[in-house]
């Protein structure tokens, strides 16, 4: 399926070849071989720009993290070598353990229920007709993907507030004794900020997995059918296999998303009560600019982009398989 | 058998608006909310007897509103034009030319892909302060295009793979060079990928929040959604102002979103899931 424009003959050039002039084999092949060969290393003009930025803002600053995780800095005096102090205290620090364990369980939020909730919906809408309904449908669940987090933080903590609308629905259906102030709660300060996460990632989900569906020969549809499947073993037969690399996609975005997560609960709770709803990502801003612990804060950084890297893997062998 | 069919179909419309209910209600609630008398504490979802239209007007101003559109207006523009040309550049060259080391690079590319951007802001701020850049906007613009980078390149590659091949060849038959196959035959062609990618980098650089609110203390310098984030620590407790304001912020992405959304949604899926 890869497409390169230069003949076969120049793939196994090798970079590490020398000096044009020098390498002419023989004798006709001679002007053609230079002019390809420098036409092959122009190429990498294309590449330069944005690799270059990539390389100077990411790559570099990924380095120095790794660098400063082995150190006690607070940002202005000169840093002291710390060995891996800061890595022992990821797993011996409760707080920091805590973070990591928070960011594993906003997985269920922003991953399982999105996307089990999310084929539900594709299900539903691709029974209907094209038409206003389906269309407003898929616009609406979608609209929440498009804002920022940050107001997706702001208009959450006021339907989670004293008087806002989830506490007004539970006063109205009379049950009073369960209203309290959702994100100062202790137990339900994370399921809370969770439900922001299923908000923001549900119409996501659903439009991705809409648009997989619609990829599927109907004569499959057809087919079960005929066979006399009903509409569940329809959907397990036919719909969820054919999904499977929408699945790999939108798991991959989604847990992404909940293993870096800052913006929403950055603006919702700063990750309290207490320690309740803090995140690596939350810590790893609170370490570095409140408390200035550089080196901690530089560990769990590269612990979290080595853990999003580890869950990330396997999901996305499982969508190159076949 | 059609009772069960009407049911079903109630079923199925209960569900799906249940879900489209739960996806609208937290803007409505900020919408009523906003229109309350100002600073007063009102119900989660009511209509104000007498709506107060001037609270978007209090809150434009109260947040210097001008400014930090305008403020947003220019990182959009340093970032997207840039992030684009050089991630379709890069992303053609992997894709069709023979790149010296192209799988290396592209696998160094694919590492960024994943990357958390709390896990660089610390270096970030250090470095960016060694440069003299920090707080302005130079500081948010050139990370945020190498932190788009990667997703850009993946995207066009993955466009520019699936180009017609004998396009290419014909072109070269015709005496064409690199830059004349790409600027006249793959460019145009690629149209909607880099316009998708354009509106996806728009939506990406108007919400960025943690850089401006780490790199910028001046919230005029700010993106929009980092304005916001500050506008909420000032005025977190006049809820009515706060739901105003955030909703002139959110104004912008919400209606590029309704004008693109045909196009927005079905580049989407192509590139997503190629």
């Amino acid at each position: 399926m890869r497409s390169i424009s230069s003949p076969p003959v120049m793939r196994q050039a090798s970079p590490m070849a020398e000096p044009s002039s020098a390498s002419a084999p023989t004798q006709t092949v001679v002007p053609c071989r230079t002019t390809r060969r420098a036409r092959h290393w122009r190429a990498l003009l294309w590449v330069a720009p944005g690799f270059g930025m990539y390389a100077v803002f990411v790559l570099f600053p990924m380095l120095q993290s790794v660098q400063y995780s082995f150190y006690d800095w607070d940002g202005i005096g000169p840093a002291t070598p710390a060995g891996l102090d800061n890595w022992k205290a990821i797993f011996t620090q409760p707080e920091l353990l805590h973070s990591v364990e928070h960011a594993f369980i906003l997985i269920i939020f922003y991953t399982v229920l999105p996307v089990g909730l999310g084929l539900v919906a594709a299900s539903l809408i691709r029974e209907l007709r094209p038409g206003a309904f389906s269309t407003t449908a898929r616009v609406v669940l979608f609209i929440p993907q498009v804002l920022p987090l940050v107001a997706a933080g702001i208009a959450w903590t006021w339907m989670y507030s004293s008087d806002g609308l989830v506490n007004e629905v539970l006063r109205a259906v009379g049950l009073d004794q369960h209203t309290r102030a959702w994100l100062g709660d202790f137990t339900f300060a994370l399921p809370a900020v969770g439900v922001i996460g299923v908000w923001v990632m549900l119409g996501f989900c659903t439009v991705l997995l809409l648009a997989g569906i619609g990829k599927i020969d109907p004569a499959l549809y057809e087919a079960a059918r005929l066979d006399g499947a009903g509409r569940i073993s329809e959907f397990f037969a036919v719909t969820l296999p054919g999904l499977r690399r929408e699945l790999v996609v939108c798991t991959t975005f989604t847990m992404i998303a909940a293993l870096a997560s800052f913006d929403v609960i950055q603006i919702a709770t700063q990750g309290g009560p207490g320690y309740q709803t803090m995140v690596p990502g939350v810590e790893i801003y609170r370490l570095t600019f409140l408390q200035q612990h550089v080196g901690q804060a530089s560990a769990l950084a590269v612990f979290l982009a080595a853990l999003v890297l580890v869950v990330i893997w396997p999901i996305q062998r499982l969508g190159r398989e076949k | 058998m059609t009772t069960s069919a009407v049911a079903h179909r109630v079923t199925r419309t209960a569900i799906l608006l249940a879900l489209m209910l739960f996806a609208i209600v937290p803007l409505l609630s900020m919408f009523t909310t906003a229109l309350a008398a100002p600073g007063s504490t009102p119900q989660g979802l009511s209509w104000p007897s007498d709506p107060h239209w001037n609270n978007f007007v209090d809150a434009w101003s109260a947040a210097n509103f001008l400014a930090l559109f305008r403020s947003s207006t220019l990182i959009v523009l340093g970032v997207v034009p840039a992030t684009v040309a050089m991630a379709t550049a890069a992303g053609y060259a992997l894709a069709q030319l023979n790149v010296p080391f192209g799988k290396a690079i592209y696998g160094l590319l694919l590492v960024g892909l994943t990357l958390p951007f709390e896990a660089l802001i610390t270096p970030l701020y250090y470095d960016l302060q060694s440069m003299g850049l920090l707080g302005t906007r130079l500081a948010i613009v050139l990370p945020l295009i190498g932190l788009l980078m990667p997703f850009g390149v993946f995207w066009m590659r993955a466009h520019f793979l699936g180009a017609e091949q004998a396009l290419t060849e014909a072109a070269k038959v015709d005496g064409a060079n690199t830059w004349q196959t790409f600027r006249r035959i793959h460019l145009p062609l690629a149209t909607s990928a880099w316009s998708a990618l354009a509106v996806l980098f728009f939506l990406a650089s108007w919400n960025q929040y943690l850089l401006p609110l780490v790199l910028v203390d001046d919230p005029t310098k700010r993106t929009v959604a980092g304005g916001l984030g500050a506008f909420q620590g000032q005025y977190g407790t006049d809820i009515v102002l706060l739901c105003a304001g955030s909703l002139l912020i959110i104004l912008p992405s919400l209606v590029i979103f309704l004008i693109f959304q045909r196009n927005f949604v079905k580049a989407l899926m192509q590139g997503a899931v190629k």
